[in-house]
């Protein structure tokens, strides 16, 4: 069968700064949507559909398409944490298939290091009117990162997964950070400890968050932004750069179950549709952008998808497999992650544009020929409510 | 004094019989009287197949540690001062998956451990307020 070619991500940008007090979120959104246009070779009038989440602004769909000054037929504000953006790309895929879209815009921007937002750490907010969610959670003081942690506990617990072998998803995060110069100009922005590689012991020896989380597992808190423009084949054929074709989609949903599995996120129930669709194996990929809010995220990725078995994902990240130049594949985050590079609150949009990146060969951390990539998001919390997205993606 | 924990705030419809239960010292789940199913958290409706007949049940207060994490740092004002803390899934023996604290430990990083058998120990938060179930070890 055919692999489809119905549409393909033809322009992208990456806001560069990680700390910059200067602009707002929209304001980087609407810089990202036209550098956006600029690298598909498109104009700002050519935009037919706006997917944005109004994310942490709370501002609607409608009211950020009046904003950018667009008339959209479509617009998408589907909002499920950070994997909203491969949510938004797959939808963008569905719609420009069935004719509804030629030109879709997805945008993302947030400050949440200028407005000093302890996403990890902050705990209960009691903002907003009274929830199930909030009844039955916010006594009990757990905050974000030690929802994280409660995953990573029951991997090592169920499976005998080690420290040292979750270290691996950091060190081998951090070292394509320090290729590129964006990551290594966030990292210095924002005061990290020991701008340069980092190894095992470094990980281990960072203090506890949450345990069993160390810092060196966590994702930073940044500014940040991106945009990412998705087209039918007409455009992407008169695009300026090689369009990077969606070939298959999957989304799914989990959430804190009686009995359940907590180590299974919904990432086994989304990556079956999404590899069937693209008639692809996970062992054809040759780059994995994983959503790495926590080491224990990107483990319980590389699992579900089936890179390996479910529980064998420590002995995998260990042994070879996670940098853009092991000859076994894929490459792991080659723009440095969550871990090391760009987390503003939800990084899904960077998944798609580091993949796009690689299929063009653009990365810092280029993968040799790279014909195949995967973006999977995970959104909400591990360890509770979650959303997760894949995003298969083809060279031209 | 650190400021109170977050508590359950009301009008909530679905979660406010748990809670009224907890100034009983009741812990309270429900089943669906039409699949069987344990429901939890609390709602109206059976999550499993949408039926609206559930049934009302006082747990034993017995359990086992599924999961959890010690909590290192936290920036709320209620638990920034209280040191390490153990937040837990806690699976009770009728079939439901509650978060919750493990208390009465020296050092929650050595002393609380998955799979370890757990026991109710209600929390007061004062005359007339609900309670907090919360566990130590069996």
């Amino acid at each position: 069968m055919a692999q489809r070619r119905d549409a393909a991500i033809v322009g992208i940008h990456e806001y560069p700064l990680r700390v910059d007090g200067s602009v707002s979120a929209l304001q980087i959104k609407a810089e990202c949507a036209a550098r956006s246009l600029e690298d598909a070779g498109l104009s700002w009038q050519d935009v037919d559909a706006v997917y944005d989440t109004g994310g942490d602004q709370g501002i609607s769909g409608l009211a950020i398409a009046e904003y950018f000054g667009l008339k959209p037929r479509l617009i998408d504000t589907t909002y499920v944490g950070g994997s909203s953006f491969e949510f938004h790309a797959n939808h963008a895929l569905s719609m420009i298939a069935a004719g509804k879209c030629n030109v879709a815009l997805l945008t993302y921007g947030a400050t949440a290091h200028s407005d000093r937002r302890a996403i990890g750490t902050a705990g209960a907010t009691s903002a907003g009117p009274a929830t199930f969610v909030n009844n039955m959670e916010d006594p009990w003081g757990l905050t974000l990162i030690g929802n994280y942690a409660m995953v990573k506990n029951r991997h090592m617990h169920q499976y005998g997964t080690t420290n040292e072998q979750f270290a691996h998803i950091s060190v081998a995060t951090r070292r394509h950070a320090m290729r590129n110069p964006e990551a290594v100009k966030a990292m210095t922005d924002l005061q990290f400890v020991g701008v340069r590689e980092i190894t095992v012991s470094d990980v281990l020896e960072s203090r506890l968050i949450a345990y069993p989380l160390h810092l060196l597992e966590c994702c930073m808190v940044s500014d940040g932004g991106g945009a990412v423009v998705i087209a039918s084949p007409e455009v992407a054929r008169n695009a300026r750069k090689k369009p990077v074709w969606i070939i298959g989609t999957g989304e799914a949903t989990k959430y804190r179950e009686n009995g359940g599995d907590i180590t299974v996120s919904a990432g086994a129930r989304a990556a079956k549709p999404a590899f069937g669709e693209a008639g692809v194996t996970p062992a054809e990929i040759d780059v994995l952008m994983a959503y790495d809010s926590f080491s224990i995220t990107v483990m319980c990725l590389i699992e579900d998808l089936g890179f390996c078995a479910k529980g064998e994902g420590g002995a995998y990240v260990s042994e070879g497999h996670l940098g853009f130049d092991d000859p076994r594949k894929p490459a792991l985050n080659t723009d440095g992650g969550g871990l090391s590079s760009n987390h503003p609150g939800q990084r899904g949009i960077f998944l798609l544009i580091e993949a796009a990146r690689q299929l063009r060969g653009e990365s810092t951390s280029q993968v040799n020929d790279a014909k195949l990539a995967v973006a999977v998001g995970n959104g909400g919390q591990l360890g509770s409510r979650h959303a997760t997205a894949v995003t298969i993606l083809a060279a031209d | 004094m650190a400021a109170a924990r977050p508590q359950p705030r009301f009008p909530e419809l679905d979660t406010q019989p748990f809670w009224d239960a907890t100034k009983r010292r009741e812990l309270m789940y429900q089943t669906c009287d039409g699949c069987h199913a344990v429901i939890f958290y609390p709602r109206r409706h059976c999550p499993e197949c949408g039926g609206r007949d559930t049934a009302w049940h006082v747990s034993r207060g017995e359990g086992t540690v599924y999961t959890f994490s010690v909590i290192m740092q936290s920036r709320h004002p209620a638990f920034a001062d209280l040191g390490a803390y153990a937040v837990a899934y806690v699976d009770l023996d009728e079939g439901f998956r509650l978060m919750s604290n493990i208390v009465g430990v020296a050092d929650p990083v050595q002393d609380v451990k998955c799979g370890m058998r757990v026991r109710l120990r209600w929390e007061d938060q004062g005359a007339d307020a609900v309670a907090l179930p919360m566990f130590e070890p069996a």
